[in-house]
């Protein structure tokens, strides 16, 4: 007997420090749902440290650690759990923790937390998290019986940034919601203020998108630079390497998700290595069966090269049906970074930008350092001379127009992680990467690099303010124009003129 | 040798043979409109299915008559003819909504809730204006893209990619609900042509009979351009532009006269395919109408009258039959014949027929 | 409107200095009827620098030609000597420098056509002529007249016209190929085409550019009488390598040198002057 007390007792005292939480968790248990949300609001309003157990668990469905998944929140529990949880982690010794709380209150704060707000506002020693807390404390202000305190809440409001104080100024500009003419005034320059901070966040958004468009149409550009630049080939059917790509990556998911399932995380790696192939691949017979016989007769090659594309497309499609297919982002490349309230720049654009960055300098190298690239220039300069040096110049056309071919299927993949994947993918592209080619001037790599930037960003830019199509057709009448004063392109090299 | 039957016989009778034949396709074709008007039932009766068809073959056949005198002559390959064809084929359009519609907007106008007709429709519910339209809105617009792409030298493939993003971006335009051209579904449901009714055998067979006029008129302006010295001069600067130069001609006139003349000839034949085939849409603008196009003219032969012709008619007729019989292989079908031709027929037709002609 | 008087002894002469008589005449005037070349130079150049991307292909160039003389201009491989003709005939802008035909013709601010059509005539270095078209085609479209585009729709040759080429013809011996393709000559046959095509042209100055490459002996030698014969009524510059044809045909030699002039004067003169020799044969 006295050994089993002793084990009771031994057990309460381990048990001691959660017996706050054991007690709440109980009264969540019983509470009905009106209770609930008044328990996580007093929670909220009176943050203690011992529950922070305790509500995390309730956000994971469970009333403690080890409790199995049995409670069913609606959303309006969710909100008010979310915000208690925040409330405690205020008390949290990490600045950066309470850095998360306090932006997570400006948006959600309730009124109730007025006061905790206030306390915690005076209280902060780090700079970062007081101005967070004066901002979502000045949100709660906006409805204060005080005019003076509401101009006060106003006028910080309009130092953030944040989409949602631009709605909430909004709503105070009517005089049926805010009474006060000097308030009203003071939040129409607050919105002024947070209007023109939202504008540089949507700018920077919409270059941001603009540079990603622009790093796959470099992708789909750097190909075409060398087949038509350097081989002058003209390939209508490189858009179709870029969907071969898309597919490729596709294939690999399903494989993977197949026979690897632990491996899937990593998809997309893999996949580069088979689109390069699949692309190069194809790439390379098409130039020993058809466009072998058309070097120097580049309007002849348009054509049958657009005989190619529409064979291609159909044969996907034919293949994997006419409709899209499901290419997902893995973890690691879902998500973004938040550099302002209302940009976020998605890890999947930023990895593509710096991929497509790589694989332009990668080509650069290999044109430029190697003996294969050598070859190339070699061939493209003048290919009677360089037949009789010994270039094996149908090998070197074979595999240049192998490698333009392949970085397209290396576009293909990046695509396939920002877009749709469908056999008329290679369609919507092979135009604007043809006018890169065409701005940035034949075989020159650095041309068609600030050219596919630049098209992409202006592309972007011209959207949203006077829509895609008159964008796209403004564009296309600049580079008219820009033709008219260079008539080779951004990089031409000047020199004879050789007939 | 085993060759066809009109092979051997061209070769053995030469021009002569060619004109009869031409005259008696000539007589076919006025023919069968006055056939489609036999009562129903007769055993000589044409169908206005197949009238409908023919009479969109020929307009098709127009266009690559009219691609051919500055891709064959000129050497300018243009990817972007349709837009020219259907922005014609809108012109008329438009005409035939108001007339449908009355005196109130046409049909899409009101569904979207618009209050006034744009501007740039103004006055297109008489005849006159619509037909100075369907030459204006091309030739116009062939002019000043024209005038700015040779006078920056834009030639080669940087034209046609240039003529492609052209129609493309036409083609996006005229997608918008907005535009005030009718979004996707394009300009449809017409009822009556000068007051006459646009489904009537009469209507049709007239309308057939203009477009046989029209192709007979471009092939004999096809010709004596040809046999002109300007169109020497043209054949001269598709080969060797410099010379030319230095002779002292000045290659972006030339250019532009056959250019804006094409790009015309193209609105004529939209305007008469829009009240024959019943509906005009942005997919005429597609890149892949006006690159098929191409491939009409390379089979046939281009830089010569008759092959565009043969090519239209040829791949259209097959079009028509394949897509109904095996929808799929279609685009395997045109995509290979893309491949044959400019590898292995790079006169076309005509070309095979009049290497067997000479000794 | 008539024009106001101007004093006849301005008309006799104009100035004495060169500079203020184009001044005064009105610079970059183009296409006046007739060539104005008092002076006696058909063409001027002075100063004339080309760079490309900071390598000099000409540099500080002066070169005038006479009125009906026959210049001939010789120099090593990458001396300048076809960009000195993309200069003339306006393929190429200079950098610097002044550009006359005659003394009236600012050859820099005119487009090629203007300049072909003031009556400067270019052979190019490959033979370049209308593949597709028959050598008489050939020989019609270079005719000198009116070659807009109203007229040329409604052209038709007069007996006159036809008269001249069945001339030109005959002059280079081409009478049994006038229906043929001229994509079907052979070399030589399209060498003499299109000196012939510049011989309807009718121009104030010939720039031949190695017109003899690829001649045998006696084509050569027949070019050589050819173009005696038209020196005095044009003015001829070629550019050719062949010594031998250069001291058959040349009064005028000049020699180019990494973009300058090295040497001028007769053949011999320049044969024997040593920095020539140093170039040609090297230290």
């Amino acid at each position: 007997m006295p050994k089993a007390l002793h084990r009771l007792l031994l057990c309460l005292c381990l048990w001691l420090p959660f017996a706050a939480q054991a007690s709440d968790a109980q009264d969540f248990a019983s509470a009905s749902a009106n209770d609930r949300a008044r328990l996580l609001q007093e929670w909220a309003a009176q943050p203690d440290p011992a529950r922070l157990g305790l509500l995390g668990s309730l956000q994971q469905g469970r009333l403690g650690p080890d409790q199995p998944r049995t409670l069913r929140l609606n959303n309006r529990l969710r909100g008010l759990l979310d915000n208690a949880l925040a409330s405690q982690r205020l008390l949290s010794d990490d600045a950066q923790v309470r850095l998360q709380a306090a932006q997570h209150l400006q948006r959600r704060a309730q009124p109730t937390q007025l006061g905790l707000l206030e306390r915690h506002h005076a209280a902060e020693t780090d700079q970062a998290v007081h101005a967070a807390l004066g901002l979502a404390l000045a949100n709660l202000q906006l409805v204060a019986a005080e005019p003076s305190v509401r101009l006060a809440a106003v006028r910080l409001l309009g130092e953030s940034g944040d989409p949602l104080a631009r709605t909430r100024l909004q709503a105070l500009l009517e005089p049926a919601v805010e009474s006060d003419e000097g308030v009203r005034t003071a939040a129409r320059t607050s919105l002024d203020q947070v209007e023109r901070k939202l504008l540089i966040g949507e700018l920077l958004g919409q270059a941001f998108s603009g540079l990603s468009l622009g790093s796959v149409l470099l992708l789909a550009a750097l190909g075409l630079a060398i087949t038509f630049g350097l081989l002058g080939v003209i390939n209508m059917a490189h858009g179709e390497m870029l969907m071969l790509g898309a597919y490729s990556t596709y294939g690999v998911q399903i494989l993977v998700q197949r026979y690897a399932p632990g491996a899937l995380e990593f998809y997309p790696l893999l996949a580069l290595p088979v689109a390069f192939a699949v692309s190069a691949g194809v790439g390379m017979l098409l130039e020993r069966t058809v466009i072998r016989h058309l070097y120097g007769r580049p309007l002849e090659t348009l054509l049958a090269t657009w005989g190619i594309s529409l064979i291609l497309i159909q044969a996907v499609r034919l293949i994997f049906g006419a409709q899209n297919v499901e290419v997902a982002n893995p973890g690691w490349l879902s998500g973004g970074v938040q550099v302002l309230p209302n940009l976020v720049l998605p890890w999947s654009r930023i990895v593509i930008i710096g991929f497509a960055l790589c694989v332009a300098l990668l080509t650069w190298l290999l044109l430029n350092r190697t003996r294969l690239g050598l070859n190339v220039r070699a061939v493209t300069q003048n290919r009677n001379m360089a037949a009789c040096c010994g270039v094996p110049t149908g090998r070197v056309d074979m595999l240049a127009f192998g490698l333009g071919c392949g970085i397209a299927g290396l576009g293909g993949v990046a695509l396939s992680q920002i877009g749709n994947v469908g056999p008329d993918l290679g369609q919507s592209y092979i135009i604007d990467s043809f006018l890169v080619v065409v701005l940035g001037g034949v075989g020159q790599l650095a041309g068609s690099l600030w050219a596919a930037f630049g098209l992409g960003v202006a592309n972007k830019l011209l959207e949203p303010q006077i829509g895609a199509v008159l964008g796209k057709i403004l564009i296309l009448a600049l580079i008219i124009l820009f033709i008219q004063k260079r008539p080779q392109g951004l990089f031409a090299l000047k020199g004879r003129v050789i007939d | 040798m085993n060759q066809p039957l009109l092979v051997t016989a061209t070769q053995k009778a030469g021009p002569r043979l060619s004109l009869v034949i031409g005259a008696i396709v000539l007589l076919t074709l006025i023919a069968l409109p006055l056939l489609s008007l036999l009562p129903d039932g007769h055993s000589l009766q044409v169908s206005a299915y197949i009238l409908t068809l023919v009479g969109k073959i020929l307009c098709y056949a127009i266009v690559a008559l009219a691609l051919d005198l500055v891709w064959g002559y000129a050497g300018l390959l243009s990817l972007g003819h349709g837009l020219f064809f259907a922005l014609g084929g809108y012109a008329m359009g438009m005409y035939l909504m108001r007339e449908a519609a009355g005196d109130g907007l046409p049909a899409f106008m009101s569904f979207l809730s618009w209050q006034e007709l744009p501007w740039y429709w103004a006055g297109t519910q008489h005849f006159a204006w619509a037909l100075c339209l369907v030459v204006l809105a091309p030739g116009s617009l062939a002019l000043v893209f024209g005038y700015f792409a040779f006078r920056s030298r834009i030639k080669g493939v940087y034209f046609s990619i240039m003529t492609q993003a052209l129609t493309f971006a036409g083609m996006l335009l005229f997608f918008r609900n907005e535009t005030g051209f009718g979004g996707n579904n394009g300009f449809t449901n017409f009822r009556s042509v000068l007051g006459f009714d646009i489904t009537a055998p009469g209507t049709r067979a007239v309308l057939f009979l203009l477009t046989v006029a029209l192709l007979a008129g471009s092939l004999y302006l096809g010709w004596r351009l040809a046999q002109s010295k300007f169109g020497r001069v043209l054949t001269a600067l598709r080969d060797a532009e410099n010379r030319l130069m230095f002779c002292g001609y000045d290659p972006r006139g030339f250019k532009l006269f056959i250019w804006v003349l094409s790009a015309v000839l193209c609105g004529l034949a939209g305007a008469l395919y829009v009240p024959q085939v019943g509906i005009i849409n942005p997919g005429e603008m597609s890149p892949t109408n006006s690159i098929e196009a191409a491939v009409w003219v390379a089979l046939g032969g281009r830089g010569t009258l008759i092959g565009p012709l043969l090519g239209a008619g040829l791949v259209n007729g097959f079009k028509s039959w394949f897509t109904v019989a095996f929808p799929e292989v279609w685009l395997f079908f045109l995509g290979a014949l893309f491949i044959v031709v400019t590898l292995y027929l790079p006169k076309g037709l005509v070309g095979l027929l009049k290497k067997r002609d000479e000794p | 409107m008539r024009p106001a008087p101007i004093h006849p002894h301005c008309m006799l002469e104009p100035s004495i200095d060169a500079g203020q008589g184009r001044e005064a005449i009105g610079l970059g005037h183009v296409a006046a009827p007739g060539l104005d070349a008092r002076h006696g130079t058909v063409l001027t150049l002075e100063d004339i620098t080309v760079s490309f991307d900071g390598f000099k292909a000409i540099d500080a160039l002066d070169l005038y030609i006479g009125v009906g003389e026959l210049r001939c201009i010789i120099g090593p491989n990458g001396a300048g000597k076809t960009t000195l003709m993309d200069v003339i005939t306006g393929k190429t802008r200079p950098t610097r420098g002044k550009a006359w035909f005659g003394d009236t013709l600012d050859l820099t601010r005119m487009s090629e056509v203007q300049i072909a059509q003031a009556g400067i005539g270019r052979k190019f270095q490959k033979p370049t002529v209308f593949e597709a078209l028959t050598v008489f085609d050939n020989l019609e479209l270079a005719h000198k007249t009116d070659k807009s585009v109203w007229a040329c729709l409604g052209a038709r040759l007069s007996d006159e016209q036809r008269g001249r080429i069945d001339e030109v013809l005959g002059t280079i011996g081409l009478q049994a190929a006038r229906g043929r393709a001229a994509g079907s000559l052979s070399h030589g046959q399209k060498q003499f085409l299109e000196i012939g095509m510049l011989l309807m042209q009718d121009p104030q100055l010939l720039l031949l550019d190695e017109p003899v490459a690829g001649m045998t002996d006696a084509e050569t030698e027949f070019t050589a009488e050819l173009f005696k014969r038209l020196a005095g009524k044009h003015s001829l510059m070629v550019v050719e390598h062949d010594m031998g044809f250069v001291g058959s045909i040349a009064d005028h030699v000049t020699v180019l040198h990494q973009g300058r002039v090295l040497a001028e004067g007769s053949l011999q003169q320049v044969q024997a002057d040593e920095r020539v020799i140093e170039v040609y044969l090297g230290r």
